[in-house]
């Protein structure tokens, strides 16, 4: 996030687009509630589904899956036609509007009906809202990125944030609502293939050789491979090893006869994991780690602030953190990593890592730190860009529509599409092991449309058989009007309803991320 | 609006904001003043009267959660009139209800009985009549006893002004008065999407985390400040520890930032899993096409003769490491450090994009 969670709630208007936000991130869900209930802020939703928002909302536009850019293209068009936008900080603050005014010129509302099924007239109230807003703030999730133009959609959202200048003030800004406890320090601390720590660059030297004098050890130039090129070389034969700490492939990636395919097809697999998961039972070595609740150590939340986790209780058997595990597995292979303690590695991390370098665990004993936090004196970073932008000029990019790379047709009807609902948590390793969650959510469900449903000749507890081009499989159905006709929705939490079986694999180009949010099924009464 | 004003408490001469209540200005000043109903973040509904102290010119007692402070303002909290009249508030809420603390799980935490204690109340003075509710029984997570409840409306007011999920409110009249979802349905059957506020809220046994029933008295228990593992938005919580297991999540809203005391279904219910049976407790390796159970040092041993045959054979980009968005920074910041430095390859990612 561009901004921090407690602007939401003064922020004079809120556009949620691809967030099912009382639902995935439910904490704020409850600021944007608080934000219009209480101050008074215009509410934009803009999803294809009917999601908790829409009660609360001002205006709900509900675009056809797949649909982002072209409806964030049409506001911008009105916003640039009504001369809505925020011209001084466009001319001072950016560059690149032109290129971007002449691309969207096409982007009017009439055609981007067309397009998404929104009527015209609702784009331009939202345009409105949003532009005439004093603050706006921009939520999304993995609605926006998980598409095969996911980047094309993060950059529209930033277009639409900086041409009403609303990036680098309080209660504005771009702000992905990320999904997991730590994918934000994940990447902050370059497990990513291209960079280190702090996002520098393996290819440029002068980083490497910063790295190499500090770890003692020469260091690869080359970017590695991202996590689905990882499948694909495995399943290739070009990967022969692969080292898994904590995740479970297995039920979250797409495709899952491929990733199958190509788990079995390696030398050795390694999964370090808190329970034998779908995953780990492929493995030929599996290590037993400790849980959160049973170590030291820090995560960085989706707004960068960087807060202390605390060992509250003993690990069972013979488990132990994953950082322990790592540092003898390494000194065994011959590269001796001795650290006392968790906190002894935030040290190494506040040498190497420029945003981090002032927060150290004395600093965040009672409260977190928000990165960039450059040295020990420093408060923390509640919003970035202000007055200036990290790269100087905020650059505006010219997009074009593409659609989804699957879409309906005769043979596969309907659209997938793909999240996770309020009591369960990712692919449910541990939700699952939860009486109470599971009291609520018992099984997977695929919301129906009631019109769908009654041509389908079905009724809410039906089992339906969905079928992509990749796979099938059987689910209970939940006739409900969340979805809109047309558009199947699954979650991906239950193995016995492996809804990556059917996802399709299409990357972004840039992002690498999956098309999750759109792809093309037939249903069938089971 | 933050215009400085002076005022007398028991005496001492204090500064106060305008827009400042009695009750903010005294908790400041370190002077105590018991409240039950009032609950930071939430508005001040006055409704319990045992907050009243006594304003020089005023008509009668005031209750010092609601009043603003004025200059020149003389306030007493302990005056005998105040004290009978705390007493008399007590007495009737004792006497209006079952509280029974032998098996109640807030024996030693509970408002009621602190201020009964603080107030040295030998017995109410009027007959107990508990309105004879049935204990709500019928989901595993929160356990009601609205014979324990003292209509406080701190579970109402959470649910409504700082959750937003709407789901409590008042019905009824009179000493019929009660709280609850729509309709009078239990909690399983209704809209509540269990994120536990009303149980944090809750000052006295009325409602409870369930499953911590008779695992851990309060002064058994140790909180343990630390960060949720679900989703992004690092709710700090309290792991409450009894007997070497986390027997229920509380919050603490003076942790502030980022969730100001509030969780979800998650944070709150979701942590089973650390004291499963099924978790992992020794390293495994595949032997005879079945994984069986091994030594640290044999699992390591195995890792290292396998990547270090790869790696001769094979070249350090034919092994790959998949971190994860679920453990710590440091432990995140070791393993691609270990694929980099020890192996000798950038192929390290993790599931930022699923």
């Amino acid at each position: 996030m561009t901004n921090s969670i407690e602007e939401i709630e003064f922020s004079d208007a809120i556009l949620a687009i691809g967030t099912n936000t009382t639902e995935n991130h439910p904490v704020i869900g409850s600021c944007v509630k608080r934000a219009v209930r209480q101050n008074g802020a215009k509410l934009i939703v803009i999803d294809p589904r009917k999601i908790g928002l829409v009660d609360y909302a001002d205006i709900w536009l509900r675009p056809k899956p797949g649909t982002n850019v072209a409806i964030l293209s049409g506001l911008m068009n009105v916003i640039i036609e009504e001369g809505l936008y925020a011209k001084e900080y466009v001319a001072q603050r950016t560059e690149g509007f032109e290129a971007m005014k002449e691309a969207l010129a096409k982007y009017t509302p009439e055609h981007v009906s067309e397009i998404t099924g929104v009527a015209a007239e609702d784009i331009r109230t939202a345009a409105r809202l949003y532009a005439e807003a004093k603050s706006a703030s921009i939520l999304y999730a993995m609605g926006i990125t998980q598409h095969s133009h996911g980047t094309d959609n993060v950059k529209s959202c930033a277009n639409l944030a900086m041409l009403c200048g609303n990036v680098g003030i309080e209660g504005g800004g771009v702000n992905p609502l990320r999904g997991q406890n730590n994918v934000q320090g994940a990447c902050d601390m370059g497990a990513l293939p291209n960079v280190f720590p702090a996002y520098q660059q393996v290819a440029n030297d002068e980083a490497r050789a910063k790295f190499e004098k500090a770890w003692d050890v020469s260091l690869p130039a080359k970017p590695g491979l991202t996590i689905i090129e990882i499948m694909n070389a495995a399943h290739d034969g070009d990967i022969k090893g692969l080292y898994i700490m904590g995740e479970n492939p297995m039920i979250s990636d797409p495709d899952l006869t491929h990733v199958e395919a190509a788990l079995k097809n390696l030398d050795l697999l390694v999964v370090q994991d808190i329970f034998l998961t779908e995953t780990g039972s492929l493995a030929d070595v599996v290590l037993p780690s400790a849980c959160f609740a049973e170590k030291d150590g820090t995560f960085s939340n989706t707004e960068r602030r960087v807060q202390r986790v605390r060992k509250a209780v003993d690990a069972p058997g013979e488990a132990k953190d994953d950082w322990q595990i790592i540092s003898e597995l390494a000194t065994k292979m011959g590269y001796a990593m001795d650290y006392s303690s968790a906190e002894a590695i935030m040290d190494e991390i506040n040498t190497l890592t420029p945003s981090y370098a002032g927060i150290t665990y004395k600093r965040i004993e009672q409260n977190g730190l928000q990165w960039p936090c450059p040295n020990t004196e420093h408060p923390g970073t509640k919003y970035l860009h202000k007055d200036k932008f990290s790269r100087g000029l905020g650059l505006f990019s010219a997009i074009e529509y593409q659609p989804s790379k699957e879409v309906p047709d005769e043979e596969y009807p309907f659209f997938l599409t793909t999240g996770r609902v309020l009591y369960h948590f990712h692919t449910a390793t541990m939700t699952r092991k939860s009486e109470g969650l599971i009291e609520k959510y018992p099984e997977s469900l695929a919301e129906v449309n009631p019109n769908d449903a009654k041509k389908l000749g079905i009724k809410d507890g039906d089992f339906i058989t969905v079928t992509s081009r990749r796979g099938s499989l059987q689910v209970k159905a939940s006739v409900i009007d969340t979805p809109p006709e047309g558009t199947i929705f699954m979650n991906f939490h239950f193995r016995e309803a492996a809804v990556n079986f059917l996802t399709n694999p299409a990357l972004d180009p840039v992002g690498k991320i999956p098309e999750y949010k759109v792809c093309a099924v037939k249903v069938e009464a089971a | 609006m933050d215009q400085k004003l002076s005022l007398t408490i028991d005496g001492k001469k204090l500064e106060a904001s305008s827009g400042q209540t009695i009750l903010e200005v005294a908790r400041e000043n370190g002077i105590h003043i018991p409240t039950l109903c009032y609950y930071k973040g939430t508005t001040n509904v006055g409704a319990c009267r045992v907050c009243v102290v006594e304003v020089e010119n005023a008509r009668s007692l005031v209750a010092s959660c609601c009043m603003p402070v004025s200059q020149g303002m003389t306030v007493m909290t302990n005056t005998e009139k105040v004290i009978q009249a705390r007493k008399l508030v007590v007495e009737l809420l004792w006497s209006s209800g079952e509280h029974n603390c032998l098996q109640c799980e807030k024996n030693g935490n509970c408002e009621l009985q602190d201020l009964v204690y603080e107030l040295g109340i030998e017995k109410p003075r009027f007959d107990i009549d508990s309105p004879g509710y049935e204990i709500e029984d019928t989901n595993s997570m929160i356990q009601r006893d609205l014979n324990k409840c003292i209509l406080c409306g701190r579970c109402v007011r959470v649910c409504n002004e700082k959750q937003v999920h709407e789901v409590l409110d008042f019905s009824m009249r009179g000493s019929n008065a009660k709280v609850g979802p729509a309709f009078d349905t239990d909690y399983i059957h209704s809209e509540c999407v269990f994120c536990g506020a009303c149980v944090d809220a809750c000052p006295v046994g009325a409602l409870s985390f369930k499953q911590a029933r008779f695992k851990g008295r309060p002064w058994e228990i140790e909180k343990v400040h630390t960060t949720c593992p679900y989703c992004g938005v690092g709710c700090q919580m309290d792991l409450n520890v009894s007997d070497g297991k986390v027997i229920k999540v509380t919050t603490n809203m003076d942790y502030g930032k980022p969730n100001e005391g509030m969780l979800c279904s998650k944070g709150r219910f979701g942590m089973d899993f650390i004291n499963s049976p099924d978790r992992l407790k020794t390293p495994l390796i595949r032997r005879d096409g079945e994984l069986k159970e091994a030594s640290w040092e044999e699992a390591y041993s195995y890792i290292a003769e396998k990547f270090a045959s790869i790696k001769e054979k094979n070249g350090p980009d034919s092994i790959a490491g998949l971190s994860s968005a679920r453990v710590t920074n440091e432990e995140n910041y070791l393993f691609q450090k270990f694929m980099r430095a020890v192996i000798g390859t950038n192929n390290v990612d993790h599931c930022a994009r699923l």
